[in-house]
């Protein structure tokens, strides 16, 4: 048994159980973030797909890949976005080389 | 690719379809219209008189509800044709929405569009764009539809290649591209010309359309950008869950997810403006359907209603009780899904 399992994606709504408040802030909070405003649903989508991949989050992956797609989004599009995280992902870690050669440098004669 | 039913598929029978939708843990489509005020459901009018002329088709498209192809045989005769332009002669229906397979198939298709406009009626033909381009006799059409007037609606699931070749066949997108630019140089979708040309999108999934509206501009900017192509409007469809459709979801492991998506996003405003309630819908022989989608299920008329074109009767349709199960919840999810696309 996996610790994800792709059934739970449709329970979310059920961490209200444990703390009704807060979950109903969230919930409605989520819904304002995703609504069309200076992006579009169909950017906010891409962009949290492009997250999803970052933050490695399969309930995410699952529900942005088909949100994407329920938003028009071509697959070249999706993909242009999980480059984009991936990017900035290994831009994240090569940055840092910086931070070594430094370090490099003041050990170094 | 054969059809189901060449086959001998389980999915090319009617009362299969249905069991499986029924045994999947949803609500009943009925309850759903009962606590919306709207059991039972009503026609509000016939204004669209759809006519499905056959089953042949040159395409086996993966999505395919009437499980069409090469290898159907089912062709409405000229004997029925003349018993709908029969029963349209005593109607003032307005609107005559030609189906198939690919309608153009049927021997006396040009004979039949001639005489519905003789009666002065507007005839939509859901043309799949590639027969266009199958032979000289074929590429005459767009003249033939241009000189009568008659508005073209064609499927073109998205405005690229890759993704239309998947759901309708290899070389489908070009053949359809050549064929939209015949129909362009004829007129159709051109500003001023009087000559309507829609598309239809479907997704090529497992999940629901975007916006009509959005969607139309994606398609209007790649169309003209990458290939020069105008046309006036897109219907966005849902695929409903049955004939081939229902194949592809069962057999990627999607039928529950996708009937889920499809009962959640149930709204009562789609409900209320579902395509069967000013439609009605002839079969190639001529038996009587609230839609194309129960003509596929053997679901004809309800049986207090005239049950074939010969004893076609307005006033006595107009009264029926529209006939509904599972499937239905394909036309009223989200912005819901008729023939003319979204609904709300």
């Amino acid at each position: 048994m996996s610790y994800y399992e792709p059934s739970d994606l449709a329970k979310f709504p059920a961490i209200a159980d444990f703390e009704p408040n807060l979950a109903k802030k969230f919930f409605a909070w989520y819904g304002d973030v995703f609504a069309e405003g200076a992006l579009t649903e169909r950017e906010k989508s891409l962009i949290a797909l492009a997250v999803s991949h970052a933050i490695q989050c399969p309930y995410c992956i699952d529900a942005y890949t088909t949100d994407t797609l329920e938003k028009g989004a071509s697959e070249a599009m999706m993909m242009e976005a999980v480059h984009v995280a991936a990017a900035i992902r290994g831009g994240a870690s090569l940055v840092h080389g910086v931070q070594m050669m430094n370090k490099a440098k003041k050990l170094s004669m | 690719m054969k059809s189901l039913h060449a086959t001998g598929h389980l999915l090319s029978s009617e009362s299969a379809q249905l069991r499986i939708l029924n045994e999947l843990e949803h609500p009943a489509f009925r309850e759903k219209l009962s606590l919306n005020g709207l059991h039972p459901l009503k026609p509000t009018g016939i204004d669209i008189f759809q006519v499905n002329v056959g089953y042949m088709c040159n395409q086996t498209c993966k999505h395919c509800h009437v499980d069409a192809g090469p290898d159907r045989k089912e062709i409405m005769t000229r004997e029925t044709m003349q018993a709908c332009l029969d029963a349209l002669a005593k109607s003032d229906i307005h609107t005559v929405d030609l189906t198939g397979g690919a309608p153009e198939m049927n021997p006396d298709f040009r004979w039949f569009v001639e005489e519905i406009v003789k009666q002065g009626r507007h005839v939509m033909v859901r043309c799949n764009l590639t027969i266009l381009t199958v032979n000289p006799k074929y590429r005459e059409l767009p003249q033939f539809y241009a000189d009568r007037g008659v508005e073209v609606v064609s499927s073109l699931p998205y405005y690229q290649a890759s993704q239309t070749d998947r759901q309708r066949g290899d070389g489908v997108f070009d053949a359809s591209i050549e064929a939209l630019n015949m129909l362009n140089d004829v007129g159709y979708g051109k500003p001023g010309s009087g000559l309507k040309l829609n598309l239809v999108y479907n997704p090529f999934g497992a999940f629901l359309p975007a916006s009509q509206e959005r969607l139309e501009a994606d398609f209007k900017k790649a169309l003209w950008e990458k290939h020069g192509i105008e046309f006036n409007s897109l219907f966005v469809i849902t695929n409903m869950p049955i004939s081939r459709y229902l194949d592809f979801l069962i057999v990627s492991d999607n039928l529950e997810t996708y009937t889920t998506k499809l009962v959640n996003a149930f709204n009562p405003a789609a409900a209320m403006g579902v395509m069967c309630r000013n439609t009605i819908s002839v079969g190639w022989d001529g038996y009587l359907y609230d839609c194309d989608f129960n003509q596929m299920l053997g679901m004809h008329v309800d049986a207090n209603s005239p049950q074939h074109i010969r004893n076609f009767d307005v006033a006595s349709l107009s009264q029926r009780d529209i006939k509904f199960d599972q499937h239905c919840y394909g036309c009223t999810a989200g912005s819901g899904s008729s023939c003319g696309g979204a609904v709300v």
